[in-house]
C-alpha cells in the first residue's frame, strides 16, 4: 500500500533521549484519530545528525524539517500540516541566513560512516558531571533492570542481543554472566564483577577514551551486571598509565555513591553493590583474566592454567565475571533500548545463538600511517577498506597501503587483498588476525614487515611473565632469529624454524598472551613471505627500514648544496660547502633519516647496501 | 546529597535536560572544549584558559563553557564545539589559544563562523 506522506521521526540516541519515541507514538495516535492511517505513515529513522535540536521530525515528500517536536505538539502538527497542509512555522528549523560556509558533519566521511553507540555521549556531555549523564538518559537502564526485570530476564536480554566480549576474546557476555550466576548459586559463594581497564596494546586507546568521555556508562553497565549475576562487590582494574581516566572514574564513583546509585539499598531496591578501583602497574600480561585476578589479589601478575575458568574460581576463588570497559559500556543501552535494537546492527543472526555473528558496533583506535588518526566507532561488518580509506582518509604523503595490523601485538598483519573483508570477530580470526580490543595500526610501503614482526615479538618478550617455558623461551628464540634476519644474517632454515616455534607456542603456552604471541610472525609469513626471502637470500630490505641492509646516498644531480641536511645531521656525517654538491660519510652515518626529512629536493635516498667483497 | 529514589532521578533528568539544551536556558551559547588525553596533550587546557579569560575580559555572561571527552579526530586536537541556540553546532579543530579567542569574538559574539578553523557543522550519527 502506498502512503501519500511519510513522517520520519528520528530514533537516534540523541533524539530518543529527548523522548522521540513518545513523539512518534503521539503522532501515530493523532494520525489514527484523524482517519489518516491509510495515507500517512510514521517511520522511526536512524540519527539525522542534528541531535542538538531533537526530537527531529521530517515530513516527506514535503521536505519540511521540524525540530524539538514533543508529544504535546503532535495534535497541532497533524491538524495543521497533515490535514490542512499548512507548515507549522514555530517548529520549523530556521536555517542561518546564508548557506553555511562550512560542510555538514555528515558530509565528512570521517564522521559520516561512524555510528556512535558506546561513544554516544562523546563530546556531548561533561564526563565529570553525573547530571549530564542522567540528562542523556543515563541511569534509566538500571531503573528497568532493578525494578522491572528479573536477573534471568536481564541475562536473556544480553544473550539475545548477541553482545560479545569487546576485550578481544569475543565470548558472548550473556553466556558468561549466566555461567557465573549458576556457579555462585551452585557453590553458595558470593560472586564478583570486574571491569578490565588494563588496556596495554601499543597504539590502542579505546577503553581510555570511553572512560574519559563517559565513565558513568561503565559504572551503570556494571550495576546491571551485578544485579544479573547477584554481586555485592565490583572492581575496576585500571592501569596506572591512565591518570585522567582514573581520576574521572573516581569522581564518577563518588557522585554515584552520593546519589545512592552505588552502596546499600540502591534507589530503594534493596540491592547492595559498590565498586572499587584497583590500579595495575602496567604489565601487559595483567590484561589476561587469571593474571589480572592474581594482581587484584595482590600477588604477582601471572596467569594460571584455565581448565577451571575464572567464572567459577576467579578472584579469591570466588566466581568472577570479567568484562572489558567497552563491553560494560554497551550494557545500559541494550537494557534501555532492547536486544533487538542492538542486534539490528552488525552481522549474522544472533537472537538464537550469540556465536552466530557479531552484533552492535566496535570502537577502534586508528594509528600509524593514516591521515585521520583517532578514535572511531563503526557497525560490525564494515570493511577494512571503508575504515582505512573513507573514515581514515587513506595513507599520508601519497604513499601506498601495505598492511593493517588489527588486534594489538598479538594480532596479525593483513595485506591489501583482505581490505574488502568484513570486520567482525570470526572473519578476522579466519584471516589469521583477530579483533583484539580494537587497536588498528596502518602501515605504508615504507614499512618492513619483518621489522614489524620483530618489534611486536620484542614487545611480547619484554611482557611475557616467564612462568611457562614455551612462551618465555619461544619468544626469546623467535626474537633472536628475527634480529638476525633484519641484520642480514638470516639462514635459509630460519623461516621453517620460526614457523615451528610459533606452532608449538600456539599449542602449549599457558595463557592467551603466549598462544597469540606468534600471530605477528605467522601472519607476516603468510602474507609477506617474499620480504623474509629478500632479507635472507638477498640481504635486502624492500621497505628500506632495516639499517644493516641499507645505505644512504646523495644524488649529485639533485643536490643544490643548500646545507639543510648538514644542519639536520646529528653525527656530522655530511660534508660539503654551501652551493656545492654535498658528500656523505658512510662510516659515520647512523641512518637516522634526519637528512631525508631536511632535504627539500629529495636528493638523499636509501638504497640497498652494497657488500664489498 | 540525599539518596535518591526513582522519582528523584527522573526529576534530576528533566531538570538537567533543560539546562543541557540551550532552547530554554538563559545561555545563548555553549562552548564544549574536548578534553581527552589527546586534547590535553595538544594544548586544550591552554585553549580553555584563554577562552575563560577572554570571556571574563569581555564581560560576556550568556556563554557556558564546559568540557567533554575526545571528539574522535585526535590528530586535529585541540578541538571545541560551539553551540549557539537554534543553530547547528560547529566543530573547530587545530585550535590555539588565540584562535579560540577569535572564535569567541567572531562567531559567538559576532555570529560569523571562523571558516579557517571550522571543521564542520552538525552532530554525529548515533545508534
Amino acid at each position: 500500500m502506498a502512503f501519500r506522506t511519510h513522517v520520519l521521526v528520528c530514533a537516534g540516541t540523541g533524539c530518543v533521549s529527548g523522548n522521540s519515541y513518545a513523539t512518534a507514538t503521539a503522532l501515530e495516535n493523532e494520525i489514527f484519530k484523524k482517519g489518516l492511517a491509510q495515507e500517512v505513515q510514521v517511520i522511526r529513522t536512524g540519527c539525522q545528525g542534528f541531535c542538538a535540536e531533537g526530537p527531529i521530525v521530517i515530513v516527506q515528500p514535503d521536505g519540511v524539517f521540524y525540530c524539538g517536536v514533543m508529544a504535546k505538539d503532535a495534535p497541532f502538527v497533524v491538524e495543521e500540516h497533515l490535514v490542512k497542509g499548512r507548515h507549522v512555522k514555530k517548529l520549523m528549523y530556521t536555517p542561518p541566513e546564508e548557506k553555511s560556509p562550512i560542510p555538514a558533519l555528515k558530509e565528512i566521511p570521517f564522521f559520516a560512516k561512524q555510528k556512535l553507540v558506546v561513544l554516544r555521549n562523546r563530546g556531548a556531555i561533561d564526563p565529570e558531571k553525573i547530571d549530564d549523564y542522567i540528562a542523556a538518559d543515563g541511569y534509566t537502564a538500571i531503573e528497568k533492570a532493578l525494578f522491572h526485570m528479573t536477573p534471568d530476564q536481564i541475562i536473556s536480554e544480553i544473550k539475545r542481543s548477541g553482545l560479545r566480549g569487546r576485550g578481544g576474546g569475543g565470548f558472548p557476555a550473556g553466556v558468561k554472566w549466566e555461567t557465573c550466576r549458576h556457579a555462585a548459586q551452585h557453590r553458595g559463594v558470593e560472586p564478583v564483577v570486574v571491569c578490565n581497564a588494563d588496556e596495554g596494546d601499543p597504539g590502542a586507546f579505546m577503553d581510555r577514551s570511553i572512560i574519559e568521555s563517559d565513565p558513568h556508562s561503565v559504572i551503570e553497565g556494571m550495576i546491571i551486571g551485578a544485579r544479573a549475576i547477584g554481586c555485592k562487590e565490583g572492581f575496576i582494574y585500571i592501569r596506572r598509565e591512565y591518570p585522567i581516566a582514573r581520576e574521572r572514574l573516581l569522581k564518577a564513583l563518588e557522585q554515584a555513591r552520593d546519589y545512592g546509585l552505588l552502596g546499600t539499598d540502591i534507589l530503594g531496591s534493596g540491592m547492595d553493590f559498590d565498586i572499587e578501583i584497583v590500579q595495575g602497574a602496567g604489565a601487559f600480561v595483567c590484561g589476561e583474566s587469571t593474571a589480572l585476578m592474581a594482581s587484584l589479589e595482590g600477588n604477582a601478575g601471572e596467569p594460571r592454567a584455565k581448565y577451571i575458568h575464572t567464572v567459577e574460581y576467579g578472584y579469591k576463588n570466588r566466581p568472577t565475571n570479567l568484562n572489558n570497559v567497552e563491553t560494560w559500556a554497551n550494557v545500559p543501552l541494550i537494557i534501555h533500548r532492547g536486544a533487538h535494537w542492538f542486534s539490528s546492527m552488525g552481522t549474522g543472526n544472533v537472537a538464537e545463538n550469540p556465536w552466530n555473528g557479531s552484533s552492535g558496533t566496535k570502537v577502534f583506535s586508528m594509528v600509524g600511517k593514516i591521515n585521520n588518526t583517532g578514535l572511531i566507532e563503526v557497525p560490525m561488518g564494515i570493511t577494512l577498506r571503508e575504515i582505512i580509506f573513507d573514515i581514515g582518509g587513506g595513507i599520508p604523503s601519497g604513499r601506498q597501503f601495505k598492511a593493517v595490523q588489527t588486534g594489538g601485538p598479538s594480532g596479525g598483519c593483513l595485506p591489501e587483498s583482505h581490505l574488502d573483508m568484513p570486520v567482525d570477530f570470526d572473519s578476522l580470526t579466519e584471516a589469521g588476525s583477530m579483533m583484539g580490543s580494537g587497536g588498528m595500526i596502518v602501515m605504508d610501503d615504507q614499512t618492513c614487515m619483518v621489522d614489524i614482526a620483530r618489534y611486536f615479538i620484542a614487545f611480547l618478550t619484554e611482557e611475557s611473565c616467564g612462568k611457562c617455558t614455551p612462551c618465555r623461551e619461544g619468544l626469546r628464540t623467535s626474537l633472536e632469529i628475527l634480529d638476525r634476519i633484519t641484520q642480514g644474517e638470516g639462514q635459509p632454515s630460519d623461516v621453517d624454524l620460526l614457523q615451528e616455534i610459533s606452532e608449538i607456542m600456539q599449542d602449549c603456552c599457558l595463557c592467551a598472551l603466549g598462544t597469540s604471541a606468534p600471530n605477528p610472525v605467522l601472519s607476516t609469513l603468510r602474507y609477506f613471505k617474499e620480504e623474509y626471502d629478500a632479507h635472507i637470500n638477498n640481504r635486502q630490505c624492500p621497505g628500506g627500514v632495516c639499517k644493516e641492509l641499507i645505505e644512504y646516498i646523495i644524488d649529485p644531480e639533485k643536490c643544490d648544496g643548500c646545507h639543510a641536511c648538514v644542519r639536520g645531521c646529528a653525527v656530522a656525517a655530511i660534508m660539503g660547502e654551501v652551493k656545492k654538491t654535498h658528500a656523505l660519510d658512510k662510516a659515520k652515518c647512523v641512518k637516522c633519516g634526519a637528512c631525508i626529512e631536511a632535504c627539500k629536493r629529495e636528493a638523499i635516498r636509501k638504497i640497498p647496501r652494497s657488500y664489498a667483497a | 546529597m540525599a539518596r535518591l529514589s526513582i522519582d528523584d532521578l527522573k526529576k534530576i533528568r528533566e531538570d538537567a535536560k533543560r539546562t543541557l539544551t540551550l532552547r530554554s536556558g538563559e545561555a545563548r551559547a555553549k562552548v564544549i572544549v574536548h578534553m581527552g588525553t589527546c586534547g590535553i596533550s595538544a594544548g586544550a587546557r591552554e585553549v580553555m584558559g584563554a577562552l575563560l579569560k577572554a570571556i571574563e575580559d569581555r564581560k560576556v555572561t550568556d556563554v557556558i563553557v564546559t568540557t567533554s571527552g575526545c571528539a574522535g579526530l585526535c590528530s586535529r586536537e585541540p578541538m571545541a564545539t560551539v553551540e549557539i541556540a537554534g543553530q547547528a553546532p560547529v566543530k573547530y579543530a587545530d585550535l590555539k589559544p588565540e584562535t579560540m579567542v577569535r572564535v569567541l569574538q567572531d562567531h559567538i559574539i559576532g555570529g560569523k563562523i571562523v571558516t579557517d578553523y571550522a571543521l564542520a557543522s552538525g552532530c554525529e550519527t548515533t545508534g
